[in-house]
């Protein structure tokens, strides 16, 4: 299967390097970064454009834009890994509209498009009998798309509740077990590469609220937005708060929770049992879904990294690859 | 519940057994050292606490320790949940606060933790809240969620056994 491959940052070079290092019936015949694009239908030479990328700043030719590979390279499937725009979605989605709109399937790692827009741009996947798939949008490597769609294929899903923010989470974890202060801890996430310069996305609990209205869109398209979830971030909290948990054999976590029956979508920091499933120590990410054949599940995992997000992006293109053999 | 038992030694301890067996607290035990209408029987009432739904273990397992209950009084249900608060408590009236859930008259503050960093610093408080029905324990819980809000506070609420 052919693969065009937009957007070159720590994802993109995760991707591109694991199709050119394993053997999976992939070939990445289009690439774009933000400044460049490159093509060729019997397949680029991958190693040669990440060491251009590595000395000169970009891959390929100038003269290319990423719509150009999207619109004139001959490839079956759009991987789109380029910056996330949380707000607009841009230029994203319009990468994602172009790529659907010539029958192309869709995979994308990116939040904003399918935070924002993911109806439409299901309906357009529909209409042209392509698919457009988003594993690595949430909770990283954990395969949590493919777990609800076939593994709990027929459950109602009654109710989930996550840790989607790996930055909260190792903050969280360090002020429990270290006694840090908030602002000790957040300062050593930004040492560890695990925060952002500007962390408000994450410590606000943004980024969980996006990733929560992805699940709930997905499980039950109910069309809710960023703005529907009850939202409450991390920043506000004390040593002293999590001494408090302790002494009853607790610890406070930023939890994701949805649950329809009680009109509940909420993000906010919660009193939980340590010996609880959900309490993963660390960057690590966890998901319980309850179910009504399957009861509780809980998926733990990596929320990020290059290569755990590859995995991700990896496993919708075999599903793909699989499910329109023959046409693609 | 009022229990009655042979009057031999060891049979109270067999009594009690089965409620920490069952998970429950002993909060009274009345022990009356009158012969019972029947000689040779003993009666003890007891007040205690169970979790939700384990009466009937318990009855079951005194009956097989040869216990006869005459009577189970009235059955409350406890809920507790615990919360952490976190702002500035005292500026705010913490009394007031926590007679804000008191005065429901249906479910009441039975802790209170502090601790109180420098004076201008926010603190932080860990309160349980004992009510006798779960609807009377969310009542409370939007009471103090309001309460929160109007005074800046932030609410951490327990994340609620997945059922």
């Amino acid at each position: 299967m052919k693969i065009a491959l937009i957007g070159l940052g720590f994802v993109g070079r995760g991707v591109a390097e694991m199709i050119t290092k394993k053997d999976l019936g992939l070939t990445i015949t289009g690439i774009a970064d933000s400044k460049s694009g490159a093509m060729d239908p019997r397949g680029l030479d991958i190693p040669a454009l990440l060491a251009h990328k590595k000395t000169l700043g970009y891959c390929g030719d100038p003269n290319l834009s990423s719509l150009d590979i999207i619109d004139k390279a001959d490839y079956d499937a759009l991987v789109e890994v380029s910056p996330t725009n949380a707000l607009s979605g841009e230029p994203a989605i319009g990468y994602i509209r172009a790529a659907l709109a010539r029958k192309k399937h869709v995979v994308t790692s990116n939040k904003g498009p399918i935070a924002l827009a993911n109806k439409e741009l299901r309906a357009t996947a529909c209409e042209n009998n392509v698919a457009l798939r988003y594993e690595a949008t949430v909770a990283g490597a954990i395969p949590i798309m493919h777990t609800l769609e076939q593994g709990l294929a027929g459950n109602d899903i009654l109710a989930l509740y996550g840790v989607l923010n790996g930055t909260c989470n190792y903050i969280l974890t360090r002020m429990a077990d270290e006694g840090l202060t908030y602002e000790q801890a957040l300062m050593e996430a930004r040492e560890m590469g695990y925060a952002e310069a500007d962390p408000t996305y994450d410590v606000k609990g943004i980024d969980a609220a996006i990733k929560l209205v992805i699940l709930a869109n997905t499980i039950w398209g109910n069309g809710v937005t960023l703005k529907d979830v009850d939202c409450t971030g991390i920043d506000l909290l004390t040593p002293d708060a999590l001494r408090l948990a302790e002494t009853d054999g607790c610890t406070i976590r930023l939890i994701a929770e949805a649950i329809p029956r009680k009109h509940i979508l909420r993000v906010s920091p919660r009193i939980i049992e340590k010996s609880h499933p959900l309490v993963v120590n660390g960057t690590l990410n966890a998901l319980t879904l309850e179910t009504d054949m399957a009861k509780e599940i809980t998926l733990i995992g990596r929320g990020a990294g290059s290569i755990e997000t590859a995995s991700a992006i990896i496993g919708d293109l075999l599903y793909i690859k699989d499910r329109y053999d023959g046409r693609a | 519940m009022k229990l009655e038992m042979k009057d031999s030694p060891g049979q109270l301890v067999a009594a009690l057994k089965p409620i920490s067996d069952v998970g429950g607290n002993i909060i009274a035990v009345i022990h009356q050292r009158e012969p019972g209408p029947d000689h040779g029987t003993l009666e003890v009432q007891i007040v205690l606490e169970l979790p939700e739904g384990r009466v009937e273990m318990l009855v079951g397992l005194l009956k097989e320790q040869g216990v006869y209950i005459q009577r189970i009084g009235e059955q409350r249900l406890l809920y507790k949940r615990t919360v952490i608060l976190i702002g500035h408590l005292m500026h705010t009236d913490l009394s007031d606060t926590v007679d804000q859930v008191d005065s429901t008259g249906f479910a009441e503050v039975s802790e209170l933790a502090m601790s109180m960093p420098a004076v201008k610093e926010r603190s932080s408080s860990r309160l349980t809240i004992k009510s006798v029905t779960k609807e009377d324990m969310e009542a409370a819980l939007t009471i103090l969620r309001r309460v929160s809000q109007q005074k800046s506070l932030l609410l951490i609420e327990p994340l609620e056994e997945i059922a």
